[in-house]
């Protein structure tokens, strides 16, 4: 780890503030950016931790959502999610107790690693992402890998998660991170099905269109009977070909439909 | 009723106290007064020649001592080697230099270019960025059978070609072996790869050289198995410094498992450059160098084949095996494929003509020695998979087949045609014991139990058999071994009774400081609390060879016993003179000496005190002190042996293996502490398991190692074994060694993975899958693969 500065501001405009310095750099809870520190290939000159503001903690239901505050650690969510269930358990589900103490949901959104779980779950509820500037629906915030609709120095302040009628994520994991190999989020809302795909495509988390339509019509699992996904522009790596990803996705939508 | 106290006993470990409160003392936890940190600068290609190593911008780094490179180390020996291999047409192994830090070319990802000391890791971390590398990339061969192709790049330039060398055991067996091929009423062939590991001890490697200009004596603080070797190897072959200049100390160790016997060029370092700056230097190895600097396991690829005759006996058995060394020899890795391997491919059956092949091979690899079990696990791997493909083609129940060929009990000592001797054995009474304890019979009922589910369901069966203790020095001598092989113990008695014994022996949690007085206190009928274990510093402890290969109580616990024997002969030459008796009719027994047939006695305590106090004693013929040293050098290797069962569910819809059920029966002979010798086999199993469905380290086509974290690195975890069912009473104990134990550090990684994989196996083609193997790690994917393939 290279030397840097650590401010830790109270509020989101002493936040945007610190983060307008040169080389200034947000920190949630630090579970990709701080390993990647100590391995030098990240040498931020100030790290802006969010975990202070206190407007951005906690979990709320308002309006038929849930609103988790961007600086909300996994465990959080965990525990007061109740109003979504499939979200309070996929919260519950990422890495360890430490990780989920520390890991937070903006942190996680605006990393958006092709392997996390949140990404499905805001991808799938269909969310809202609240900056600081706007707000952003999920369905123009993923850009790609590691990419999103995110501009230099905004912050993720809240993400409100719509709640559907049903919902279930099902991650399998890859043997030795215990990322997502392939994660699929499905929810059922009354106008619609979405699904939610992580893990498996080059291209980050992505909706399986075909599933929804499907699902949309008949919501059992034997209403993903003969769909799949291509094996093309899935991210194929010690542990699976793309092709085995591309048959993964099918097998854990028939069972988050079943589980919904 | 269960013993509580002495042999037998299953005490708790009292070393744990320590280690559960976090107040061992690791060589982290050294530090010494003004000590500098090393970094070392790695080498991030898999070959390369060294053109320039410019560190004049580095040197003039904020808190720089000084950097070191090759060229420091041209007047220095390099790693030596332990183990001379001669190759089947009488040649010695191809043998290439090992330098501390990379003179000329770096040969592996992690090769150490260049050693930076400041007054802060932090410093030496920076000032290495600031080093200017001139390294031009080559062709790296990680592929071993490319690596001895024509025109492969060669790892080093002044060897012939990358093999190291082409072993045949028996060669003069090879004839027999091919005719009783061309004979055979049915030959099973199987190709397999034994995979790469990287054992990753809780506890990374850590060195802290220091040096006395006052006396001239040079300390190395390291982490290893086995301090008095490394005093040996590098005082005599790196650096010059005789034994009694150079002081070795291994405190607590966090888990070696193999990788920490060997001597590793961070501690050469270390010692060196301290005495180079008359100030100490530390250095511990982040995780990611551990991944690309300690010594990796495994790494086989075999072809072995087995003749059968008309009535399913063995007639034959045939392997070839391409070993990989990495890209130096590291301490023992010639002895792991051939020695420790060669010799057990008879495992427990009668197989009565056996001719093993080995081709040990340099890649641009990470080098690669002994990991638990090291050559037994690669041997009983390759047996046991292709008798159950065996009895697979011949539609036999593969424990039939296995109890048709068994060693029979009245055989031993039985001589394998592979130049070892088994002492004792019964193996159809650990079969008989795992049935039981593994509940074949309610196998049926869980099958169907799984299908209901939509799960498959297979049982896997296996047998070991292992060499511990090892072992004769005349023989290991002869095999190439450039060490003697023997262990040693001082047990000092102090004057009011309690008693420290001192052992060359290591634990790095084995539970010695547990297990060693259990068999004190059984010998003098005291208790164990007035017993101290002391190990793990060349200063205070007999030459002893260290721990490894299962033989600390074989080899080490019988040095302890010899030196309390001569200690009670001579306790006993005291107490006939107090109780004015003959020594020839005084007995021990519960701490007392006594006058056979007399109510006269004195206590150990009265005794010991008389050694040190000898008012009444008689010194005319007797020195006064109770203090023997003994040394011990077994006749044979130990064999304990057994019969492991796994049952496994697959997800056929993910290919995912779930362990349901494993079940150990084993053979360790006698048994000290029951309780750590189960805790030991259930860190065994665990690492089986974690071989045969989780672990592999993989090199991509150029030299990186993909599996450089564990983000890749799958190691097992505890949701990823079951619970165990194990069994140690069936024991035929050692005829060898005074205590009859044969040891159980080893057995459960050498025989889970063959369990493990046959229960796939089994699993898949009773759902009807024409799948005969499947190489290991059993991952998710592989076995989705190979169902679908």
């Amino acid at each position: 780890m290279y030397n840097f500065d650590f401010v830790k501001p109270a509020t989101v405009a002493e936040a945007v503030e610190a983060l307008s310095g040169e080389e200034a750099q947000a920190l949630g809870g630090g579970q990709t950016l701080l390993p990647t520190m100590k391995q030098r290939l990240a040498s931020p000159a100030t790290l802006v931790s969010l975990t202070g503001i206190a407007d951005m903690q906690g979990v709320s239901q308002k309006d038929g959502a849930i609103c988790v505050g961007g600086a909300t650690p996994h465990a959080v969510v965990a525990a007061n999610a109740g109003g979504y269930p499939a979200l309070a358990a996929l919260a519950g589900g990422i890495g360890d107790p430490a990780v989920r103490n520390r890991g937070t949901a903006g942190g996680s959104l605006a990393n958006n690693d092709p392997s996390a779980c949140y990404p499905a779950a805001a991808l799938g509820s269909g969310a809202t992402i609240v900056t600081n500037t706007r707000e952003i629906a999920a369905d123009d915030y993923f850009e790609g890998m590691f990419t999103t609709a995110l501009n230099e120095g905004e912050i993720i302040t809240e993400v409100r998660f719509p709640i559907p009628e049903k919902a279930n994520y099902q991650k399998f994991e890859q043997p030795a991170s215990r990322f997502a190999l392939v994660g699929v989020f499905v929810a059922k809302f009354a106008d619609g099905v979405r699904v939610a795909v992580t893990g498996a495509s080059e291209d980050g988390v992505f909706r399986w269109a075909e599933a929804e339509a499907a699902l949309s019509a008949d919501f059992s699992p034997a209403a993903l009977d003969g769909l799949t996904v291509p094996a093309d522009g899935m991210i194929s790596d010690l542990h699976g070909t793309g092709a085995y990803r591309a048959h993964l996705v099918g097998v854990m939508t028939k069972r988050a439909v079943a589980a919904a | 009723m269960p013993k509580d106290h002495g042999i037998g006993a299953s005490n708790k470990r009292r070393e744990d106290v320590r280690f559960l409160t976090g107040t061992g003392n690791y060589t982290d936890d050294i530090n010494v007064n003004g000590q500098a940190y090393v970094y070392f600068l790695r080498s991030d290609v898999a070959h390369g020649r060294i053109n320039k190593v410019d560190t004049s911008d580095a040197e003039a780094m904020p808190g720089v001592v000084r950097i070191f490179t090759g060229k420091d180390f041209e007047g220095v020996g390099g790693l030596p080697c332990g183990w001379l291999v001669t190759d089947k047409h009488g040649q010695p192994m191809q043998e290439p230099g090992h330098p501390v830090l990379a003179q000329g070319k770096v040969r592996h990802v992690g090769d150490p270019i260049a050693a930076v000391v400041a007054d802060s890791l932090a410093q030496a971390r920076d000032a290495a960025e600031a080093i200017v590398l001139d390294i031009e990339e080559l062709p790296a061969v990680v592929n071993m059978k490319a690596a001895l192709a024509d025109g492969a790049p060669k790892v080093h330039d002044d060897l012939a070609n990358n093999l190291c060398y082409d072993w045949g055991f028996v060669e003069e067996n090879k004839g027999a072996v091919e005719d009783a091929f061309a004979k055979a009423a049915h030959v099973t062939t199987l190709e397999l790869v034994n995979n790469r590991l990287i054992a990753n001890p809780m506890e990374p490697r850590v060195a802290v050289g220091d040096f006395s200009r006052a006396t001239g004596e040079s300390t190395l603080y390291t982490t290893s198995q086995n301090p008095h070797v490394i005093r040996l190897l590098m005082g005599a072959f790196v650096l010059g410094i005789p034994e009694h200049k150079l002081r070795v100390i291994a405190p607590d160790v966090g888990g070696g498992f193999g990788t920490k016997i060997f001597h590793y060029a961070e501690e050469a370092f270390c010692t060196f450059a301290a005495k180079a700056l008359n100030r100490a230097v530390k250095w511990t190895a982040s995780r990611s160098e551990a991944f690309m600097s300690d010594a990796h396991g495994r790494d086989h690829v075999s072809k072995i084949e087995l003749a059968l005759d008309a009535d399913n006996n063995f007639t034959a058995l045939r392997t070839e095996t391409y070993a990989n060394m990495g890209a130096y020899l590291s301490t023992f890795a010639p002895s792991v494929p051939t020695w420790l391997h060669g010799t057990l491919m008879a495992g427990n059956y009668r197989t009565p003509l056996i001719y093993v092949n080995v081709k040990a091979v340099f890649t641009n690899t990470v080098p690669v020695d002994a990991y638990r079990g090291a050559g037994r696990p690669e041997a009983t791997y390759q047996l046991e998979r292709v008798i159950d493909k065996a009895a697979r083609e011949l539609g036999v129940d593969p424990v039939a087949l296995r109890r048709q060929n068994f060693i029979q009990p009245d055989q031993f000592p039985y001589a394998t045609p592979v130049a070892v001797e088994y002492d004792t054995g019964d193996y159809d009474a650990t079969m008989d014991k795992l049935i039981e304890i593994a509940d074949f019979s309610g196998f049926d009922k869980r099958l169907a139990e799984s299908k209901a589910r939509g799960k498959l369901r297979g049982l896997g069966v296996n047998c070991y058999i292992e060499a511990c203790g090892i072992a004769p020095s005349n023989l290991v001598g002869q095999l190439g071994a450039r060490a003697g092989l023997y262990e040693s113990a001082t047990v000092r008695v102090n004057a009011t009774g309690g008693i420290v014994v001192m052992t060359g022996s290591h634990s790095h949690g084995q539970g010695h400081e547990t297990t060693f007085p259990q068999v004190i206190a059984e010998m003098i009928g005291i208790d164990e609390s007035m017993v101290e274990i002391v190990h793990g510093d060349t200063s205070n402890t007999p030459m002893g060879m260290g721990t490894y290969g299962s033989r600390s109580l074989a080899v080490g616990g019988s040095a302890m016993v010899r030196a309390a024997e001569k200690v009670i002969n001579k306790a006993k030459k005291i107490a006939a003179h107090l109780l004015e008796a003959s020594e020839a009719d005084i007995e021990l027994k519960d701490g007392q000496f006594s006058v056979a047939g007399t109510d006269k006695s004195v206590a150990w305590g009265d005794v010991t005190l008389a050694a040190y106090v000898p008012h009444n004693y008689p010194l005319e013929n007797l020195e006064p002190g109770l203090e023997e040293t003994a040394f011990y050098d077994p006749s044979n290797f130990t064999y304990p042996a057994g019969a492991y069962a796994c049952e496994i569910e697959v997800d056929p819809d993910t290919g995912k293996v779930t362990i349901e059920r494993f079940a150990a029966a084993d053979d360790f002979g006698n048994v000290v502490n029951p309780m750590i010798v189960e805790g030991q086999v259930h860190g065994g199993l665990a690492q089986g398991i974690g071989q045969a469905l989780l672990e592999g380290a993989v090199y991509d086509e150029n030299g990186q190692l993909l599996t450089g974290s564990y983000m890749d690195y799958a190691m097992p975890r505890a949701s990823d074994v079951p619970f165990y069912s194990v069994d140690h009473s069936c024991q035929t104990p050692c005829t060898h060694n005074p205590l009859g134990v044969k040891g159980c550090g080893e057995a459960g990684a050498i025989g889970s993975p063959p369990a493990v994989v046959n229960a796939v196996v089994d699993a898949l083609q009773r759902a009807g899958k024409p799948v005969t193997h499947i190489d290991m790690p059993l991952s998710p994917a592989r076995v989705w693969a190979a169902m679908n393939g």
